[in-house]
């Protein structure tokens, strides 16, 4: 009896923490429903009259190409990413290279350098090759972002695959292609969507290169979003109304990657 | 193979008929590799050279907006560095600001995920509602705490004061800038630590805390003796790799404070005297520091995922 009653309040305390922790969520996905002046009352009017014209007046206000931007730079390095990650996983699982630890350590080691180091010479480089305000430009640099993530990603669910059907299929005599097809895909396929999903939130959420590499015409989401740092008077259901669209891919993504997602954060050290 | 395959045969043939055993090794050695080197090479020219650009104009004195005074500068740079008073409390804050977030983000962390493991109905809501905050962009998450949630006219914060019938309207942001900046980030970055430790302790072997429990430990003894040390490792991840991310933090601090009230970190200083005041020189040698720090940061955290990717291997 006294099991269940102390069961019963640490439900009721996770309940309460998770609520807390949703609460700005729930708060900005609610004041972007409300009219401008209904969003900035105090104390806040709950449940004043829902509209849609946060939405409207964001998506009039050139919100497209930023948007636009952000898709492209994100779904275009994820593509590269893995083109050039999964060969190379490969090369350090299934079919390992010598002192395959030190490469996979080497590829770890670029990710925990801070990317303002570089901030610099890589702008210097962009201005030199007229690559300013090119979203090309900054998708490579997601590419050697994202990289080393992926690396270590497919590397931890390629070495899944048991290397008693890899021997048994080419003892069958299947060649090189036909063992990645039908042996290796099936099973890493799940492992794949996951690192896809992984480096897009990254590149999407991106906001320092963006900031400094872009200006008006490859301005991505997140940079667009900067303009509302010093915005003053009525804003607040608009600025919200952002806040939910450019989230809203990450959200998806992110939950659609659910289980994967500590792995992809944690480098794959956690399973 | 081919040696001794001749001698068995006792057949003497020529030279130039038995392929040259030294190329083929290489070649084998070569396409097991091959794979491996597009990925490679392209790393080490993005993330690589830029460092090392960034290292050789740490040493010049180099302004463009004053082009033509560019020149070789010693060590200038780095003595301007860490006698600028406004770049050593950028320093002084990106400690403050990291170590801040990590710890109290890891301490709530630790205690939902050990909330989170104990069976209750809803679980997997709470958990999905618990993961959330990570999952709003990092602007647009600092934007709605800037503008939502602290403005001291219409904010929640001030309206939920004034619905619980306080009269104190504070201005969160101006009257304490670095606390705003940190509960924003701590809010963002508790999932992150909940879901490294709750895979930690869903991974705890469960039989030593039945027996432990047969054998009448309580439970703040089980989770003394055998749930922290199982989790030591999974906390030092958890705190390392926020440690990375959260050095590195420029979103927050460029929104919400815009760098203002004593809050300005290395990287929005370094993007500052770079892009700002165009002090080529200066930025690079405050970005060669932030890279000093984190390698000494990266070290531990490689010897982290190290052990724990030998434990996994094993």
């Amino acid at each position: 009896m006294k099991q269940t009653a102390g069961g019963r309040i640490w439900g009721v305390l996770a309940w309460f923490a998770g609520i807390v922790f949703f609460a700005p969520v729930a708060w900005m996905f609610l004041t972007s429903l409300h009219s401008e002046t209904d969003a900035a009352t105090n104390p806040p009017s709950l449940a004043a009259p829902l509209t849609l014209d946060g939405y409207t007046e964001f998506f009039d206000g050139g919100a497209w190409p930023p948007l636009l931007n952000s898709f492209s730079a994100s779904i275009g390095s994820t593509i590269i990413v893995l083109l050039l990650a999964i060969p190379a996983a490969y090369a350090l699982s299934i079919k390992p290279v010598e002192k395959w630890t030190d490469v996979l350590f080497f590829f770890l080691s670029t990710k925990m350098m801070p990317v303002v180091a570089a901030l610099l010479p890589i702008y210097l480089i962009a201005q030199f090759a007229g690559m300013l305000d090119n979203i090309s430009f900054l998708t490579l640099l997601y590419c050697s972002m994202n990289l080393p993530i992926a690396v270590w990603l497919m590397r931890s669910f390629l070495s899944e695959v048991p290397r008693e059907i890899l021997e048994a299929a080419s003892i069958d005599g299947a060649g090189l292609i036909t063992i990645l097809r039908r042996v290796v895909a099936p099973i890493a396929m799940p492992g794949i969507a996951a690192t896809a999903l992984i480096c897009f939130i990254f590149s999407w959420n991106e906001l320092l290169f963006a900031r400094v590499l872009t200006g008006v015409v490859a301005g991505t989401a997140p940079v667009y979003l900067t303009g509302f740092v010093t915005s003053q008077g009525l804003f607040l259901a608009k600025v919200c109304a952002a806040a939910v669209v450019v989230s809203l891919p990450v959200l998806i993504a992110g939950f659609a990657a659910q289980d994967k997602l500590v792995q992809g954060l944690s480098l794959g050290a956690v399973k | 193979m081919a040696v001794l395959d001749s001698r068995l045969t006792g057949e003497e043939r020529p030279v130039v008929d038995r392929p040259p055993p030294a190329p083929r090794k290489k070649y084998a050695k070569w396409s097991t590799r091959a794979p491996l080197l597009p990925a490679l090479i392209f790393l080490i020219i993005v993330t690589q050279l830029p460092f090392v650009a960034t290292l050789v104009i740490s040493f010049m004195k180099w302004n463009s907006l004053d082009p033509t005074n560019r020149g070789f500068a010693g060590f200038d740079n780095y003595v301007n560095v860490f006698t600028d008073p406004d770049l050593r409390s950028s320093v002084v804050n990106t400690i403050v600001l990291t170590a801040s977030v990590v710890l109290i983000s890891l301490v709530l962390g630790l205690g939902l995920a050990l909330l989170l493991d104990k069976k209750f109905r809803g679980r997997g809501f709470v958990r999905t509602m618990l993961i959330a905050p990570f999952l709003v962009v990092p602007v647009a998450a600092a934007l709605i705490w800037k503008h939502v949630l602290y403005n001291p006219e219409y904010g929640l914060f001030n309206g939920i004061l004034n619905w619980l019938g306080f009269s104190a309207q504070p201005d969160w942001i101006s009257s304490m800038p670095m606390s705003a900046v940190v509960l924003s980030l701590v809010w963002q970055w508790t999932p992150f630590m909940m879901l490294i430790l709750l895979a930690g302790l869903q991974s705890k072997p469960i039989e030593p805390v039945e027996a432990a429990t047969i054998d009448g430990a309580s439970p703040f003894q089980i989770f003394r003796y055998l749930t922290f040390p199982h989790l030591r490792q999974y906390l030092e991840l958890g705190g390392l790799l926020g440690s990375i991310y959260i050095v590195q933090n420029f979103d927050a601090v460029f929104t919400i404070t815009s760098g203002g009230l004593g809050t300005a970190n290395l990287p929005y200083m370094i993007y500052q005297t770079f892009y700002q005041a165009h002090e080529y020189g200066e930025a690079s040698a405050a970005g060669v520091i932030v890279v000093a720090g984190s390698i000494i940061i990266a070290t531990f955290a490689l010897r982290t995922v190290s052990s724990l990717f030998k434990e996994e291997k094993r």
